[in-house]
């Protein structure tokens, strides 16, 4: 069953974590102005795990680089555990990315020749205060465990697949302890069985406490969350919560039975 | 604000980590940067020690002649149409250089000279060589130090005594490894007590100056040669500043003691050592800059390669400065970053070069036997300043850019 989500007033209530109010984001390309987020509110209390749906145009991949400060929005408000982010300048909003989020990309953005420990550390080098090397390692080392790559701490992206890369930047994305993991398609790049594994990680993590937006265009992924956001030409057009999502595990061993079938025919 | 500054400031040595690390990472590159430094600064470094060891070694040869010297030689003599060498005319008399000792302001020292080729025997051997005479003054005024023995005294140049100085190659034709000091040898039938050994002076426009035996100029004229002109007037003025107004004295006073009218030419020469120190040393200071030069475009090419590989280098990171900026970096962190790897790329290539440099220039003095290049210290700093200066500005300016734009556009770059 759906539930449809009542949309929110101007100033955050208690309790959300990351407040939207009637944010724009457009781009002059030439003469022409393109509007690719048009006036989104949006309210995301902690705990959550909410997919953002939509074709691709519809604005959703702006809308998220925005949420992470890895855009600007061109009008609108955006308050993150109260902070308003506009009043902030380039420096504040590094020194709050790194406190409060985490994010994760299609792409996975790993630096190449440059060992998977050191990857999921690259956070902690610009955290302030300080944290000293030996504990960054330590950080580092407990972040990929919990992602279950303790065995590739050493070994260098080319030397990983897919997935293995990905959980690499989900390690890196904990390694500060964020309040929201941003993840912008982050099952883009995988195939079937590892993209359900990497949910269930998710599941998982946001189990545990951690607060999940992510970015979608793929029904079957989007099933694993607890609640839906579709758009549409920059607008929501639906909010609906997901009470009966998928888990992961369920659907692993699913796949695995299937597996099984397919070869003993 | 003062807390924020203090944290980045903190955070200096983590960046130097940071900067080493990525310079590691990528060390083909790394190599490829610097070695445009590299050559740069050692070509500077190397060339300039090239033209000034051509100074020096200038300086010293003209040195070795004397201090403050001025010799006055005869002019070349002119039989018809055939002309003799320097100091073969007959004009130059023992009282010309009395004349000279007593009414030349600021001579220190004078001593007239005599010289000939002749037959030297001693010991059962014999050896042509040249025999010349000289004042007791001459040691002096030459700057030649006796390796043993003692000069002749004022008394026996008086005196004509039969009493000579030996070079170092004439003694060892003659005496071969014994010492000298002590034993006769006979020129044209006279017996001379050898009372002192020369040091090695080497050969130089005199030709070669070990290879003489000096003997008082009073003994050379009444015995040796029989003559009564001088071949020159060796003349040593007491300091420099002093030496031009003494060439013009000596000139004028010889011209009217030769009786020259305004229209004729000088019947004898003066040889100033200062002034040909000057010139050589004007000249050689001028192809020292221009080496110098030379080099400066080489390592301003070099400056230009590194300027290449830097651009590609931060168009290429791009990326990598946005996901820095993405997982928490601050846009003066990436700079910093940046400047400190542009920064240990100098200053690495920079004494790499000064290693190679100074080593070329001891090469070289190890080929050439009286030539050394001497490195100068100014070209060091000079071409480690520029070399700095290239690097920091062409490694910084486009991390610059970078770091301004959006995290999100830097990451989405080729």
């Amino acid at each position: 069953m759906n539930t449809p989500i009542a949309s929110t007033g101007a100033a955050p209530s208690a309790g959300a974590l990351l407040k939207l109010h009637d944010l724009t984001r457009s781009f002059v390309s030439g003469e022409v102005e393109v509007k690719a987020v048009r006036g989104i509110s949006l309210e995301i209390v902690r705990g959550e795990f909410v997919a953002i749906m939509g074709a691709s145009g519809s604005g959703k991949s702006t809308l998220m680089n925005m949420l992470g400060f890895l855009d600007q929005p061109t009008s609108g408000e955006y308050w993150l555990d109260g902070t308003d982010v506009a009043g902030l300048n380039a420096r504040q909003r590094a020194a709050l990315r790194s406190r409060k989020l985490g994010f994760v990309f299609q792409s996975f953005y790993l630096l190449s020749r440059t060992s998977a420990l050191e990857n999921v550390e690259l956070p902690l080098l610009y955290t302030l205060p300080l944290v000293m090397p030996r504990e960054r390692h330590r950080r580092a080392g407990t972040a990929l465990q919990e992602v279950g790559l303790a065995a590739r701490v050493n070994h260098f992206p080319s030397e990983l697949s897919g997935g293995q890369q990905q959980r690499v930047a989900i390690a890196r994305a904990l390694v500060n302890k964020p309040e929201i993991l941003l993840a912008d398609e982050p099952t883009g790049n995988l195939d079937t069985r590892t993209s359900i594994e990497i949910m269930g990680l998710f599941q998982a993590l946001n189990d545990n406490g951690l607060t999940i937006v992510m970015v979608t265009h793929e029904l079957d992924i989007a099933a694993f969350c607890k609640r839906v956001v579709v758009m549409r030409d920059g607008r929501i057009i639906s909010d609906t919560r997901n009470d009966a999502r998928h888990i992961a595990a369920r659907e692993l061993a699913t796949l695995d039975a299937a597996e099984q079938q397919a070869k003993l025919a | 604000m003062l807390d924020d500054f203090k944290n980045l400031l903190l955070q200096v040595p983590q960046t130097i980590l940071i900067a080493l690390r990525a310079l590691r990472r990528n060390k083909l590159r790394s190599t490829l940067t610097i070695l445009g430094i590299v050559i740069g600064v050692a070509s500077v470094v190397s060339m300039v020690a090239v033209g000034n060891g051509a100074q020096r070694s200038i300086q010293a040869q003209v040195a070795s002649l004397g201090e403050n010297l001025l010799t006055v030689f005869a002019a070349s003599s002119r039989s018809g149409a055939v002309r003799g060498g320097l100091g073969t005319a007959s004009t130059i008399t023992l009282a010309d250089a009395e004349a000279i000792r007593r009414e030349v302001a600021g001579v220190a020292a004078l001593s007239p000279e005599i010289s000939t080729t002749a037959q030297a025997i001693a010991s059962g051997r014999n050896w042509s060589t040249s025999i010349v005479g000289e004042s007791e003054d001459y040691l002096r005024i030459r700057n030649w130090d006796l390796r043993s023995g003692w000069m002749f005294t004022e008394r026996e140049v008086r005196t004509a005594a039969k009493v000579a100085l030996i070079g170092t190659k004439a003694a060892s034709e003659l005496f071969g490894p014994l010492d000298p000091v002590g034993q006769t040898v006979r020129v044209k039938n006279i017996p001379f007590v050898i009372i002192g050994l020369l040091t090695s002076k080497g050969t130089s426009v005199g030709g070669n100056q070990d290879d003489r035996i000096i003997i008082p100029y009073t003994t050379a004229m009444k015995r040796i040669t029989g003559d009564k002109y001088l071949r020159s007037v060796n003349v040593q003025i007491v300091t420099s500043s002093l030496m031009n107004a003494a060439q013009e004295q000596i000139t004028s006073l010889l011209r009217q003691r030769h009786g020259l009218s305004a229209g004729q030419d000088d019947d004898f020469n003066i040889f100033n050592q200062k002034e040909i120190a000057d010139t050589a040393s004007s000249i050689t200071k001028i192809v020292t800059y221009l080496l110098g030069a030379i080099a400066g475009i080489s390592l301003l090419v070099g400056g230009i390669g590194i300027m290449n590989i830097m651009l590609v280098s931060v168009t290429e990171r791009t990326r990598e400065i946005g996901i820095r900026m993405a997982v928490g970096a601050q846009p003066f962190a990436v700079k910093l970053q940046f400047l400190v790897e542009a920064i240990t790329l100098s200053i690495l290539g920079g004494l790499i070069g000064v290693l190679i440099g100074v080593g070329a220039s001891a090469a070289i003095g190890l080929f050439s036997s009286s030539f050394k290049a001497v490195v100068s210290v100014n070209s060091i700093v000079l071409a480690l300043a520029v070399s700095l200066g290239i690097g920091v500005f062409f490694g910084v300016y486009p991390a610059r850019k970078a770091a301004a734009l959006n995290p999100i556009d830097a990451l989405r770059s080729e």
